[in-house]
């Protein structure tokens, strides 16, 4: 069947309307839509939101598929409303040529639940050292045009500067993982107070704000744009803060988890808690909800890092880090920001589809739900409580922070070009 | 005196992960048991049948010779059977993580588990993660904590300071003790910051910025720069050691500037009052941390130290493990044969 009615939902959360999808597209928004040749989806009291992009996620293919695999991933991503995502290129081998990066893109294809667009290595094995063939990704079938070192920080002042000139040629962006190594050499956990009691190897801000500060005036020197990778402190929210109103071509990323857990939770001594950058703390955790709400931090982004369990039931020193979260990112961006009045679901759909389409320049993604746009949509229930059991998760690791935890919103159906790829949240 | 039953007193916690986890009443329990030990190192025959059939297993993923005797010898006088582990050849070295060693032991019926790990919270994730059943004690993680050294070091300091009989049921209140060197990297200290302040006394700690901890402000203690300015205030100073290869990494310029500034020589030791003691948890750097002069005075406690150490950690398996009533025996015939 090629036509799709979602009957009764409030479109982007304002007017409850009736959408018509015809094929690839959104052919009719109105009330009292009818087509007697159309599949009904009864949508009252669910939000209509564009199709969820996610800069920032680790699909582990090639090399670690024991983690996850495109197709795991990807399923994953269509469970929490995701209809393209970035995938970072810390894979083995390292996605730092053409052949590589195609390969992933190919996958993504074959998968079929969700647009994935590879990310390329800056430099060659992520080492920091010589920049990959930026100009090979971008000509490539994949088509990359976002480039990260992600895992590792792209230290190296004069390298960052290359990359960040060497892109300009074909309005790529590079994405930094903001990361002082010496300043984080043995780093376990946030530094400061839960740090110096736990006897852990502190991670201070300052190693993610120096470099932030460094990169912004780099890509001011240079004219070109720079993405940052996850922020985790109100010291980077201000750097940034300060970058744009200079007029400086700089975009920023939070995750959910530095929007709800704090280092506190590091007491525990549980390694699912141990994440890259660390987690912060409560005034850090409110200074990026404040910037995500006005603007200065533009995206929400997962940073989904699967690990499989032996990899984390260990002692914290030995455990891997990162944590799950596309199955559960928008429920706590609905925690953090709809619930707390900081966002509506228009700013939701501009932070979590709109911008990061737009920072990745991801065709046919980040569109207004309007007739004769590509059909990437995401129907959430906002008014849905429930506990989260990782044993529902599609994803193949199941590394969640959040199991056990209340959190709000369920995503029941998401849409990839007028396909259904999660209908009443199962797979379809 | 009375005898000393777990099962007559509020159960401690099942395990010794952190100094911090410990009342003011449990301390005080563990040094008055102590007291109690040692009389037991005072006999020809030095053991009590306290946790006879019982079987304690000191798992040591680090080096560490003197702890580990230190607890080895503190099993054998309670008579418990014991398997000493130590990570270097084993099927660690071989890729075996810490919970198939700890299951595996579990699979063999070990009552408790003495660890001692590189990793800080190593100790808090075996007695808490469900992969083992049996009582932990914390023998040292990492740079977070090693309670039973801040126990034993307390227990110098009590009988030092207030008195070995004098001293029962009391605790450290008022003492001033001052703990200088690398706190930084020093589960020593974090311990005894926990217990000292636990246990009344003021603590302050004498360091260079540099390997004084992010966060040190919230612990329950002062902190200055200056060593001279806080002598003749301390009954008690216990020199940290500090790693030579801490100069690699810029956090003093050279052992001769940081013996200069927070080395303890007869000069400086003459500042402090007439009663006031010296400490160091061993092993000691002489000549950078400490001097000869120093280190072999009389008011010096290092060997004491030792020697208490196994009277504390026999205190710590015997109130954990919660064996046998304990009795002072009368001799040493009715200790071998009770």
């Amino acid at each position: 069947m090629s036509k799709i009615l979602i009957r009764g939902a409030k479109v982007l959360g304002g007017e409850v309307a009736d959408v018509l999808i015809d094929g690839e597209i959104i052919a009719e928004i109105g009330t009292g839509l009818a087509a007697d040749d159309a599949q009904v989806v009864e949508a009252e009291g669910q939000i209509l939101l564009p199709g969820l992009v996610d800069l920032h996620t680790h699909l582990r293919e090639p090399g670690r598929e024991d983690s996850e695999t495109v197709l795991t991933g990807t399923r994953a991503a269509a469970s929490g409303g995701f209809t393209a995502v970035f995938a970072m290129a810390n894979t083995h081998p390292v996605a730092d040529s053409a052949g590589v990066v195609e390969q992933v893109y190919r996958l993504g294809k074959e998968a079929g639940y969700c647009d994935v667009q590879p990310i390329g290595a800056v430099t060659v094995g992520l080492e920091g050292k010589k920049l990959a063939e930026l100009g090979a990704m971008h000509d490539s079938a994949a088509g990359v045009t976002v480039f990260s070192d992600d895992g590792k920080c792209v230290d190296d002042a004069v390298i960052m500067r290359r990359a960040l000139e060497y892109v300009k040629a074909f309005g790529g962006v590079v994405a930094q993982h903001a990361q002082e190594p010496r300043l984080t050499e043995g780093a376990q956990m946030n530094e400061g107070v839960v740090s110096a009691e736990l006897g852990l190897g502190g991670w201070p801000a300052v190693a993610e704000e120096s470099i932030i500060a460094r990169d912004v005036l780099l890509a001011e020197h240079v004219g070109s744009r720079v993405h940052i990778c996850h922020l985790s402190t109100a010291g980077s929210v201000e750097i940034v803060r300060w970058a744009k109103s200079r007029g400086i071509d700089v975009t920023a990323e939070v995750t959910p988890h530095h929007l709800l857990l704090t280092d506190e939770l590091v007491r525990t001594y549980d390694p699912v808690y141990k994440v890259n950058p660390p987690l912060r703390t409560e005034r850090d955790v409110t200074a990026l909800r404040e910037a995500l709400a006005d603007g200065t931090i533009d995206i929400v982004a997962t940073d989904h890092a699967p690990h499989p369990h032996e990899d984390k039931d260990c002692e914290w020193a030995a455990a891997a880090m990162g944590m799950v979260g596309l199955e559960t990112a928008l429920s706590v961006v609905q925690q953090t920001m709809v619930e707390t009045g900081l966002l509506d679901w228009a700013g939701v759909a501009d932070r979590m589809s709109f911008a990061p389409a737009r920072i990745g320049r991801a065709a046919g993604h980040g569109r207004p739900v309007s007739a004769g746009e590509p059909a990437n949509l995401t129907l959430v229930d906002p008014a849905y409580r429930g506990e989260v059991d990782p044993a529902d998760f599609a994803s193949r690791s199941r590394n969640t922070p959040y199991e056990g935890r209340e959190l709000p919103g369920r995503v029941t159906h998401t849409f990839l070009r007028g396909r259904a790829t999660l209908v009443d949240g199962k797979l379809a | 005196m009375p005898s000393l039953s777990p099962r007559s007193h509020t159960p401690m916690m099942r395990h010794l992960i952190s100094a911090a986890d410990l009342t003011r009443d449990d301390a005080v329990l563990i040094l008055d048991t102590a007291e109690e030990m040692a009389r037991v190192a005072d006999r020809p025959i030095k053991k009590l049948p306290t946790l006879r059939g019982r079987t304690v297993c000191n798992l040591f993923f680090e080096d560490s010779t003197r702890t580990r005797i230190s607890f080895e010898a503190a099993e054998k006088r309670l008579s418990a059977d014991v398997i000493n582990f130590a990570a270097k050849g084993s099927s660690v070295s071989k890729g075996e993580s810490l919970k198939d060693t700890a299951q595996t032991l579990e699979a063999m019926g070990v009552d408790a588990v003495v660890i001692r790990h590189g990793a800080s919270g190593a100790p808090y994730r075996l007695a808490t993660s469900g992969w083992i059943d049996a009582p932990v004690i914390n023998a040292g993680d990492g740079t977070h904590q090693h309670p039973t050294q801040a126990l034993l070091d307390a227990f110098t300091m009590r009988r030092r300071l207030v008195g070995r009989d004098t001293g029962l049921g009391r605790d450290l209140d008022g003492k001033r003790i001052t703990l200088v060197g690398d706190v930084l990297h020093s589960r020593v200290a974090r311990s005894n910051v926990d217990l000292l302040h636990t246990l009344g006394a003021e603590v302050t700690l004498v360091a260079p910025p540099t390997l004084v901890p992010v966060g040190v402000e919230s612990w329950p203690c002062e902190v200055s720069y200056d060593l001279d300015s806080v002598l003749a205030k301390s009954d008690a100073v216990m020199m940290l050691r500090v790693q030579r290869e801490r100069m690699n990494a810029a956090f003093f310029p050279t052992e001769r500037e940081y013996s200069r500034r927070y080395g303890l020589d007869g000069r400086r030791m003459a500042k402090m009052p007439e009663h006031a003691i010296v400490m160091h948890p061993g092993p000691m750097v002489r000549g950078m941390e400490i001097t000869a002069e120093v280190a072999d005075s009389d008011r010096c406690t290092v060997v004491e130290q030792v020697a208490n150490g196994v009277s504390t950690r026999m205190a710590v398996l015997y109130l954990l493990l919660g064996g046998a009533e304990f009795t002072a025996p009368a001799s040493p015939r009715t200790t071998e044969e009770s």
